[in-house]
């Protein structure tokens, strides 16, 4: 790999740019800042594979004859970017070996949650267990946006989706997210992460650039909020995010070797509501009455940061 | 191998013209396509507020602010498509929002 | 000299995979095309071939890693059967339409259900028009023969597409049989160095690969498919006739057995052929004018040589170890029928379904569909159109 000196934020911003404009993502989406700040973190000099599942991404980044990629790029179907990138990445050992091919590759792949969680997760889990020499990045926005916001297993409990409609007899999705980051750690590859958009993007920068140099399969969960899909004014992302971790709907961990590791304890833990109400999708939760739906959001997100807690103090 | 010349695959191409398996040889051909087009609200830049933090280059979805020598230029208005992020997280106010799909300072405006 | 050896349809095509020594293999198992990954796994593990195995959790990420290892340069291939191809099907026509050249060896085995792990071809009948070069095997001989052309024929520059080398599963798979293999340089020189032109890790230009394509594009990619398969029909004669000057036995798209001067023929894929042979050398032996076309590429379709070869016939049966559910014909049936209407061919068609899910397909079936389509032209009989050969009914 390329070697690279440390550098300080501004130096970061700096580099070239490896996802060009002129993509056909909405005004503010989240999924193509994951994008940029993921691929940031490659070194200079190396070059890279990029992956992507199909979804709002992958439709609106190579939209024939139109690619917003510096690097070589594949996309192959919804379900299977973890088996495709394997196959990348099996070809670069053999070519390499065989003199073939001289650079040094890097194997990034992106998928949303419906890639991820639920239809991919077979071939992610594949492509993990493995162990490939690759990155998978999910950019979770809680829902199948690219269809038009339909329920997943990373929706929210009682989010309102297009297919767990509020209504009279209903509050919206009934289950809890899956916890998918634990599931890729229960994989044991050597780094897991998960991070979202804060400040100087610095978490996101250090995991980014853990998991494309650290041997082996890594994944990164990412959440990154669709303004469409939640429910928000555009600008507020960065707002949002910050909520998510101060709520700690969002923790900022990272599972390193088998090593759980929380970055970030907010000093005074600040309760969903704060989280929720600057979302459409929760709207209904705010209604006289529906206290106790808040409340049980409270009470899941509670046992989740204590598990949490109690699996990086180990 | 020449890279792909994109300018000449068109909706009106015959079949001869598209490449072969709809592959793409070379790099970032999406900056042909203008977004900028998209907007309905419109960031504009003032130099002499800015400390040049570059806060508001990461949170951009559309890499429309471009940085040179460690210094944000002025936006890309091709490819913005004026969500206002970077106006938002701006902590010296040197990004402001105005309601035009075009950069028309306000002043200019009267 | 070519090397005499016994060896089982799986160890033919494992035998010629060892010798043309792909860059990577994804597979998972399934009856009856297990055995290949396995042996390729075996001369991994001893340093045979260079090949890279990947052990895959599905059928579908086997097909999808063979994607990603073609599209990044490497020379790829996967093997399958029956359930395991079907699971693949979505890629099957993400690979063609990307334009890859790979491999799939088919061990061609009934799709459920109910479960079956017996020969027919329901599995790569269905993905017939997937975009696929399908070529068949009626023996171990033809279906090792098939391998070593494979890449030669699915990374010509005219074709770029990827290739299905298909064999009965167990009948050929599992029999042991005679076999001539070729040396292995021979092979390696035959088949090549493989130097894509474009492909994700060349280091000096980026390639894309993969895109959503509105529809003023879908079509004209549609129809530059269309033109690279009919391409390979130029390119599956040559290297067929190439191949023959190596080893001694020229392929083309089909085999003619006592056609020449035949009345009465029988259109058939793979192993049933070597039956229907053995009935027609009987019924000659009766003076009968009978015979045999053995359909080796399926796609591309060679509908005017068919013609042209069946053209002197009164009537033809069409025989297809796989069902359409359209009530009429099998798909063979379906394609060499309309091959024979567009060229003004007067000859009789019966349609025949036979050999589903391991069914045995015997001389006598084959001598009866003779003497019925004779009854048809001499006596004007009136039969079934499309018919089952080997039902019990009450």
């Amino acid at each position: 790999m390329a070697e690279q000196k440390k550098m300080n934020f501004k130096e970061m911003m700096n580099k070239p740019e490896r996802l060009a404009p002129g993509h056909r993502m909405c005004a503010g989406c989240g999924g193509t800042i994951a994008v940029r700040a993921v691929l940031r973190a490659l070194h200079e000099g190396d070059r890279a594979v990029i992956g992507n599942a199909t979804g709002c991404l992958e439709v609106s980044s190579f939209m024939y004859p139109y690619t917003a990629y510096e690097d070589s790029y594949i996309h192959n179907a919804f379900e299977n970017a973890g088996a495709t990138m394997s196959g990348v990445e099996t070809a670069y050992n053999i070519l390499k070996r065989k003199g073939k091919v001289k650079d040094n590759y890097k194997f990034i792949t992106f998928g949303g949650d419906g890639g991820t969680y639920d239809i991919g997760l077979q071939s992610l889990s594949g492509a993990m267990e493995r162990n490939h020499d690759m990155v998978y990045v999910c950019y979770d926005n809680g829902a199948y946006m690219n269809t038009g916001i339909q329920r997943s297993s990373a929706t929210p409990m009682y989010a309102d989706t297009t297919t767990t409609p509020v209504g009279s007899q209903s509050d919206g999705k009934l289950q809890n997210r899956k916890d998918l980051a634990a599931i890729l750690a229960a994989h044991d590859i050597p780094y897991v992460g998960q991070s979202t958009f804060l400040g100087n993007f610095s978490d996101l920068h250090k995991k980014a650039e853990k998991a494309i140099y650290t041997e082996g399969a890594c994944f990164l969960n990412v959440m990154a909020p669709c303004p469409r899909g939640w429910r928000y004014n555009t600008e507020d992302i960065m707002e949002i995010c910050k909520l998510g971790v101060e709520t700690c709907y969002w923790p900022l961990f990272e599972v390193d070797h088998g090593t759980w590791i929380l970055n970030y304890e907010p000093k005074k833990k600040l309760p969903i509501e704060d989280f929720l109400i600057k979302q459409g999708r929760f709207k209904h939760l705010f209604k006289k009455g529906n206290e106790h739906l808040i409340e049980q959001f409270q009470a899941e997100v509670d046992k989740r940061w204590e598990e949490l807690q109690f699996r990086c103090s180990k | 191998m020449a890279a792909t010349d994109i300018t000449k695959i068109t909706e009106k191409s015959p079949w001869q013209d598209i490449t072969e398996g709809n592959q793409i040889y070379g790099q970032g051909t999406s900056k042909l396509f203008n977004t900028g087009e998209w907007r309905t609200n419109t960031p504009i830049f003032d130099s002499e507020k800015c400390t040049q933090c570059l806060l508001c280059t990461p949170v951009c979805p559309d890499s429309s602010i471009p940085v040179i020598d460690c210094k944000r230029q002025d936006f890309d208005y091709d490819h913005c498509k004026g969500c206002g992020i970077c106006a938002k997280v701006c902590p010296f106010g040197a990004i402001t929002m105005v309601d035009s799909p075009l950069p028309i300072k306000e002043k200019e405006e009267q | 000299m070519a090397i005499r050896e016994r060896l089982s349809g799986n160890e033919a095509v494992a035998y010629a995979i060892k010798q043309v020594n792909p860059d990577v293999m994804p597979a998972f198992p399934i009856t009856p095309s297990t055995e290949i990954p396995q042996m390729v796994a075996n001369y991994i593990a001893n340093g045979e071939v260079d090949t890279e195995f990947i052990p895959v959790e599905s059928e579908h990420s086997a097909m999808s890693a063979a994607i990603g290892a073609s599209a990044a340069g490497a020379r790829a291939l996967t093997a399958t059967s029956s359930c395991g191809m079907a699971l693949m099907w979505e890629l099957l026509y993400v690979a063609a339409s990307n334009r890859l050249p790979l491999a799939l060896t088919l061990v061609n085995r009934a799709l459920s259900g109910p479960i079956n792990i017996n020969c027919d071809h329901s599995d790569s009948m269905g993905a017939r028009d997937a975009g696929w070069i399908q070529i068949y095997a009626e023996s171990n001989q033809e279906v090792y023969d098939n391998f070593i052309q494979a890449y030669r024929i699915s990374e010509h520059k005219d074709v770029h597409l990827p290739i299905m080398i298909c064999q009965d599963g167990f009948i050929t798979s599992h029999a042991l049989a005679n076999i001539e293999l070729l040396e292995d340089e021979k092979v390696k020189n035959f088949v090549g160095e493989y130097h894509p032109e474009n492909y994700l890790l060349n280091s000096e230009q980026p390639m894309a690969v993969g895109p959503y394509a509105v529809s003023n594009y879908y079509m004209e990619t549609k129809k530059a498919q269309v033109e690279a398969m009919k391409n390979a029909k130029q390119v599956i004669l040559d290297v067929g006739k190439e191949y023959g000057e190596l080893s001694g036995r020229t392929y083309g798209f089909f085999e003619e057995y006592r056609l020449d001067d035949a009345e009465y023929a029988i259109v058939i894929i793979g192993s049933a052929a070597g039956t229907t042979k053995d009935a027609i050398d009987e019924l000659r032996e009766q003076g009968k004018k009978v015979g045999l076309l053995k359909l080796r590429v399926f796609r591309p379709f060679p509908a005017e040589e068919i013609a042209v070869a069946l053209k002197n016939c009164k009537a033809v049966g069409i025989m297809d170890r796989c069902e359409s559910f359209n009530g009429q014909a099998g798909p063979l049936a379906a394609e060499v029928t309309a091959a024979l209407f567009r060229a003004k061919s007067h000859a009789e068609v019966v349609s025949y379904v036979y050999g589903l899910g391991g069914r045995d397909y015997r001389v006598e079936d084959a001598r009866e569909i003779f003497e019925e389509l004779e009854d048809v032209v001499v006596n004007g009989k009136e039969v079934e159109q499309f018919r089952y050969i080997g039902l019990r009914s009450r």
